[in-house]
């Protein structure tokens, strides 16, 4: 690879007719690193996925992938990445492993070969024994990793996944992070969007926040969740008359001042030791004799995070899709 | 990347190399069309449904309003079916490009569209292989319909060459529609607006000479009819098939006294204007 970075960009820009995509996204992944790209719905993630991928033609700035340019190379660049987009693309009217020969021969590879790959990559991903059934049948996250199987026919240097576990259900997520997790540590480099901090945080080495086709962070995940803040330790009462009394409680076992939610009984503060302070306040609550609805630890969602992350001056606007987020940042229950 | 142990890919990638870049876009094309029939293997039931609707169509019109037709002035129902039948091949042809507008458009709805794009293959493959499934697809289409057609004693009266000519001739007209077909599937959002087309396959398909002659039309519709594409290929293959009483009705419309020619020209006309259309909104795709 003549360049190190297996993907880099800079200054990437696109405008749909209405809506500008990308602001000026940079990017720099370092060859056989996992890297997450997060973000909310319409964050742009996509867009920088599908112009890395040689889907989409930036209106400004440079990219390449592998060493090669994604717009002048584009060619080069498709025979060293594999793809797998947000929608399943396999073919449901063949099976598995005609999938696979399939994409095998497309990719160029002679008749036996392609074949073999086929063979070898339902291994790779635990499909054998449903190799001769259409990927119709299957559950998610077996659609997911024919998907991936199909994306690794040449074994690409770098591996692009956009939203791979969206949709899926815990243990779909769960068998498609093992094999991202098998192929990164076999030295793939893998470009991922995801939405889920949870996710980034499993997957990923580094992880670029991008908002509003900008980029406004990059950090290893350890880093990114230090800046976005501590775990917070929300108590909620089963009657609200007792809420004070709870709140007192809880502020002496973890020493710092609480604040309160009149409105939903709800006490919520910091905590650096989540699980211990979790515990003890379990423990003393049990032992005053106080009924709670409700105690857990909980991470700052993705609109607190942003907000955090941007210092306030740029909250997660005002868009459809945020009555979600909050959700899909706490853990999955 | 050497530390690659990825599932040991022993394949030597020069061969990609090896061989001009047309026989590599063959070969793709190719691989494309065996999917297709997979397809066609996998789900014969799929299959079935779609040959279905143009025999229900044959019966129907044969039996049901062919037995009040008079369209060679020897009395209803007389010589119906060997009126009805070309018009029903010609039909089948036009309305065939629906098909090839859901596939695409389902293409492109699931992520296919996009995985090929991402893929080193030829990039014209997924277009030239749909068109070569599509004609080999109209071809055996063709013949469960002459099969139904001999059946209830529909017979060619042309010779050998012309009745051979007569089905290259719905071909050709199946193939020009096929990027009609292309265009569309990939203006269209999804496929469920892909079946709306209908609305406007019908009027292709029936305000045609398929199965009333133009003459017997109202005057300002009689001439739409002439003039469809899909009218010059009936009354050209009904020619080419020897069918009697064509000659009951003088042509009123000087297509209708050229329909070889038409059904030679108009696929030609049609092809060149959405050929391009077609390549063009494929590679707006990468907008």
């Amino acid at each position: 690879m003549p360049s190190e970075l297996a993907v880099e960009a800079e200054g990437l820009t696109k405008t749909y007719k209405e809506k500008v995509a990308l602001d000026g996204v940079d990017l720099a992944v370092p060859g056989g690193t996992v890297h997450g790209l997060l973000g909310p719905n319409g964050a742009g993630k996509t867009t920088a996925v599908r112009i890395l991928a040689t889907l989409t033609i930036p209106d400004g700035g440079r990219a390449s992938v592998a060493g090669h340019d994604v717009v002048s190379q584009s060619r080069q660049v498709r025979r060293s990445i594999g793809l797998t987009g947000q929608q399943t693309a396999v073919d449901d009217l063949m099976t598995a492993r005609q999938n696979l020969t399939m994409f095998g021969r497309l990719f160029r590879l002679p008749k036996a070969q392609a074949r073999r790959r086929a063979e070898e990559l339902l291994e790779l991903f635990s499909l054998e024994e449903a190799a001769d059934r259409s990927p119709k049948r299957f559950s998610g996250g077996m659609r997911r990793r024919l998907d991936l199987a199909a994306s690794m026919i040449l074994a690409p240097q770098v591996l692009f996944l956009d939203e791979p576990t969206t949709g899926l259900d815990p243990a779909g997520r769960r068998e498609v992070w093992e094999a991202v997790e098998n192929l990164a540590a076999q030295g793939t480099t893998v470009l991922l969007t995801t939405h889920y901090l949870d996710e980034a945080d499993k997957l990923c080495d580094r992880i670029s926040v991008i908002d509003h086709g900008k980029n406004f962070v990059e950090d290893t995940p350890a880093g990114l969740k230090r800046r976005i803040g501590e775990e917070r330790l929300e108590v909620v009462a089963a009657d609200p008359a007792e809420l004070n009394r709870l709140a007192e409680l809880v502020r002496s076992v973890v020493g710092v001042e609480v604040s309160t939610d009149d409105s939903q009984a709800r006490i919520s503060v910091p905590v650096p030791d989540g699980v211990g302070a979790l515990t003890s306040a379990a423990a003393e609550i049990r032992a005053q004799g106080l009924a709670i609805a409700d105690i857990g630890l909980r991470r700052p969602t993705l609109d607190e995070a942003f907000l955090h992350l941007t210092g306030g001056s740029q909250a997660v606007g005002p868009q459809p899709s945020q009555p979600n987020t909050p959700k899909t940042l706490e853990e999955t229950r | 990347m050497t530390q690659t142990t990825m599932p040991s890919f022993s394949g030597s990638r020069t061969s990609e190399t090896a061989g001009s870049g047309l026989i590599w876009s063959l070969r793709d094309c190719w691989t494309i069309v065996l999917q297709e029939f997979t397809h066609l293997l996998r789900q014969p039931s799929t299959f079935a449904w779609q040959i279905g609707f143009p025999v229900v169509m044959v019966l129907m019109f044969v039996y049901v309003f062919g037995s009040a037709m008079d369209v060679t002035g020897q009395g209803a129902g007389e010589g119906y079916v060997d009126f009805a039948m070309p018009g029903m091949f010609a039909m089948t042809m036009a309305l065939g490009f629906m098909d090839t507008a859901y596939a695409v458009t389902h293409n492109k709805e699931k992520g296919f569209m996009d995985r090929f794009r991402s893929m080193p293959m030829s990039g014209s493959a997924p277009v030239t292989g749909r068109a070569v499934a599509d004609v080999i697809r109209a071809a055996i289409d063709l013949a469960v319909i002459a099969g139904v057609a001999l059946l209830i004693g529909w017979r060619s009266g042309g010779s050998i060459g012309a009745t051979l000519l007569a089905f290259l001739l719905l071909l050709w007209l199946r193939l020009a529609l096929i990027f009609v077909g292309i265009f569309l599937g990939l203006s269209i959002k999804n496929t469920e607006t892909a079946g709306s087309l209908f609305a406007v396959a019908f009027p292709l398909g029936f305000i045609s000479a398929v199965f009333t002659p133009p003459e017997m039309m109202p005057g300002w519709l009689g001439a739409i009819a002439a003039w469809n594409p899909v009218s010059s290929t009936a009354t050209a293959i009904r020619e080419l098939f020897a069918t009697p009483g064509i000659d009951y009705l003088e042509p009123a419309y000087w297509i209708d006294g050229h329909a070889l020619a038409g059904a030679i020209i108009w696929p030609a006309v049609i092809m060149a204007i959405f050929l391009p259309l077609a390549v063009r909104q494929f590679k707006s795709l990468s907008r």
